[in-house]
C-alpha cells in the first residue's frame, strides 16, 4: 500500500544556506505523526514544502502516489491537505463562522466560473457550526477575531482546517502561546481527530504534550533526518537527546 | 429638459464607471490609480466602430471585450506585484495608454476624434440605454457579491496569503476581477464618447483615473450602492456648480481625507455603524 503522504528526497535551498537537506517521510492514512527538532532545524520549512508555499531545490512530494511537487498550494489544498499555521492567520474582516464557512466551500471555489455560479451557503454554514462545535468555540461563531482570545483563534486555524474535509492536516505549532492546561486541552484534541480517514503531521516544540499524543516521531536537526519511528524508540535515541540537549562533557 | 437628460446620462455613466471600479478594488482589493485607460479602451473602440457605420448597441460588446483583454494582461501584473507597488505599475498603464494615444494618428492623436455620430435614438434613448447598462452591472456586482465568488474576492481583499491555504486560486480570481471590472469600464467608455461625442487623450488622464478612485473610497470599497451613489452626486455636483468645477481635485481631496479621516469605509460604512445604532 502506498503511503498518504510520500516526501523523497527533498532539498531546499535559501541562497546559499541549505535548509532541509535530502530528507524523505512517509505518512499513512490514520497516522499522527509528530515532527520535532531544535530551532532552525527546517521543520516549517519542510512543511511549507509539502504545502506547496516552498518549492524544494530537489526531490518531489507525492500525495496518494500522486506526484503534487509542481503543484500550486490551492491545488494540493483542494486535493486533501490542510494547514494550520504556527501565526494563526484569521480573515479578520470575517467572523469565525465565515472563517470556516470558507473553508468548507472551497471545492465550490474550485474554478472562478463554478464559484460564480453559485450563491447557496447555508450547507458550509451548517457546516462550520458543527466544526466550530468540535473545537470547542462554537459560542464565539458571530465574534470576529479581534474580539476573542489566541487560544480561541488556534482552534479555529483548526476548525478551518477540518472544514476543508482533508486527508492529511498540517499542523505547525498549534500548542505554542497556551497555557499548560490548554496546550493539554488542544492536544486532547488534535489526538481525538485522528481516524481511519484523516492523518496529522504535527509540529511542536512541547515535548511533553508531542510524546504523550504522537505515537510516532520524525525527528529533524539542522535540515537532516535523524530519525523516525515509534515514539518511545525515537526519544531512546542518544542522537536525539544530543541534538535537544548538546553532548554530555566528559 | 435637455440639460436634465444630460446630467442624468453623465451620472448614469459614472455610476458603471465606478462600479466596474468596485469590482477590482472594492471587491477583490486591488488598488488601480489607472482605471482611466480601461474607459479609454472602450470610448475609442466605440468611436471608431460607430464611425464605421456600426450601430452603438452593436459597438458596445467589442469595446468591453477590447478593454477587458488589455485589462487580462494588466491583471497578470497584479500577479507580480502586490499594494503599493500595484498601484504604480496601474498609474503606469494610464500614463502608457495617453502616451500611446497621443502619438497615434489613426485614433487623432493629440486633436482626438470628433464629429461622433449620435445615438440613433437620440439623447432620452442613450440616457436609458446608459441607465439599462449601469442598473445591469449594478445587478451583476450584487450577485457576485453574493456567489462564492464573492465570498473568495473577499477572502483575497482580507488576506490573499491564507485565502491561498484555504484552497482558493487567487491568481485567476484576480484575473476575473480585472477582467470583469476593466470589461465594464470599457462600456462605460463607448457610451460617454456618444454622450459627449469629441473624446481625446486627456479625456482619460490620471486625473479621471484619481477622480474615480475617489468615488469608490468615499462610497466605501465594496459597497455597490454607496459607490452608486457617491458617483451619482460627485459626477454632477461639477456640472451644477462652478466652483466645484473649478475646484474639482481640492474638494474630490478633501472629501477623500474627511472619509479617510473619519469614515475608513465610507459613506456605507458610517450609514451601517448610525443604523447599528439606532438598532
Amino acid at each position: 500500500m502506498s503511503a498518504l503522504l510520500s516526501v523523497s528526497e527533498v532539498t531546499v535551498k535559501f541562497g546559499g544556506v541549505v535548509a532541509v537537506e535530502d530528507v524523505s517521510l512517509d505518512i499513512g492514512l490514520g497516522e499522527l505523526v509528530g515532527v520535532i527538532g531544535p530551532n532552525g532545524a527546517g521543520k516549517t520549512t519542510l512543511m511549507r514544502v509539502i504545502t506547496g508555499l516552498v518549492k524544494p531545490f530537489n526531490g518531489t512530494v507525492a500525495l496518494d502516489g500522486q506526484d503534487i511537487t509542481n503543484w500550486a498550494t490551492d491545488k494540493r489544498i483542494r486535493s486533501g491537505l490542510a494547514l494550520g499555521q504556527q501565526i494563526v492567520k484569521p480573515l479578520t474582516a470575517f467572523t469565525l463562522l465565515e472563517n470556516v464557512a470558507l473553508a468548507a466551500g472551497c471545492q465550490r471555489m474550485a474554478s472562478p466560473l463554478q464559484a460564480l455560479i453559485q450563491t447557496k451557503r447555508h450547507k458550509e454554514l451548517a457546516r462550520a457550526h458543527e466544526f466550530l462545535d468540535m473545537v470547542g468555540i462554537k459560542s464565539a461563531s458571530d465574534a470576529y477575531p479581534s474580539e476573542v482570545p489566541l487560544g480561541y483563534l488556534k482552534c479555529l486555524e483548526l476548525a478551518r482546517a477540518l472544514a476543508l474535509e482533508p486527508r492529511l492536516i498540517l499542523l505547525d505549532e498549534p500548542l505554542a502561546g497556551l497555557n499548560q492546561a490548554e496546550a493539554t486541552e488542544m492536544a486532547d484534541l488534535i489526538l481525538s481527530l485522528v481516524n481511519e480517514t484523516r492523518s496529522i503531521l504535527l509540529i511542536e516544540h512541547n515535548l511533553r504534550e508531542v510524546i504523550r499524543i504522537c505515537p510516532k516521531l520524525y525527528v529533524q536537526d539542522q535540515g537532516r533526518y535523524l530519525d523516525f519511528g515509534p515514539t518511545s524508540k525515537v526519544m531512546a535515541n542518544p542522537k536525539v537527546r544530543t541534538a535537544y540537549l548538546g553532548e554530555a562533557k566528559a | 429638459m435637455a440639460y436634465e437628460i444630460i446630467l442624468a446620462t453623465t451620472m448614469a455613466i459614472t455610476v458603471l464607471f465606478a462600479l466596474s471600479l468596485n469590482i477590482i478594488t472594492g471587491f477583490c482589493g486591488q488598488v488601480s490609480l489607472g482605471h482611466a485607460a480601461f474607459y479609454g479602451l472602450g470610448a475609442y473602440t466605440g468611436a471608431m466602430l460607430t464611425k464605421a457605420g456600426w450601430p452603438l448597441i452593436a459597438a458596445l460588446p467589442p469595446a468591453a471585450v477590447v478593454a477587458g483583454s488589455v485589462g487580462f494582461v494588466v491583471g497578470l501584473a497584479s500577479l507580480r506585484v502586490r499594494h503599493d507597488f500595484l498601484a504604480i505599475t496601474t498609474m503606469g498603464v494610464a500614463f502608457l495608454f495617453v502616451g500611446l494615444v497621443r502619438k497615434q494618428e489613426w485614433l487623432g492623436g493629440e486633436i482626438g476624434i470628433s464629429g461622433i455620430p449620435a445615438a440613433q435614438f437620440g439623447r432620452p434613448g442613450l440616457l436609458v440605454l446608459s441607465i439599462i447598462c449601469a442598473a445591469l452591472f449594478a445587478a451583476l456586482a450584487v450577485y457576485i457579491k453574493r456567489s462564492w465568488m464573492g465570498f473568495a474576492f473577499d477572502s483575497i481583499a482580507n488576506d490573499e496569503d491564507t485565502a491561498r491555504v484555504l484552497g482558493i486560486d487567487v491568481p485567476r480570481f484576480k484575473l476575473w476581477a480585472f477582467v470583469i471590472g476593466t470589461s465594464g469600464a470599457g462600456i462605460a467608455g463607448a457610451l460617454y464618447a456618444h454622450h459627449v461625442r469629441y473624446i481625446g487623450p486627456d479625456s482619460f488622464g490620471f486625473v479621471e483615473s484619481v477622480t474615480v478612485l475617489a468615488m469608490v473610497i468615499i462610497g466605501g470599497v465594496g459597497s455597490v450602492w454607496a459607490v452608486a451613489l457617491a458617483a451619482a452626486v460627485l459626477s454632477v455636483l461639477p456640472l451644477w456648480f462652478q466652483f466645484v468645477s473649478d475646484y474639482k481635485l481640492l474638494i474630490y481631496g478633501l472629501l477623500v481625507f474627511g472619509v479617510m479621516r473619519f469614515s475608513p469605509d465610507g459613506i456605507a460604512g458610517a450609514v451601517k455603524r448610525l443604523l447599528n445604532r439606532r438598532s
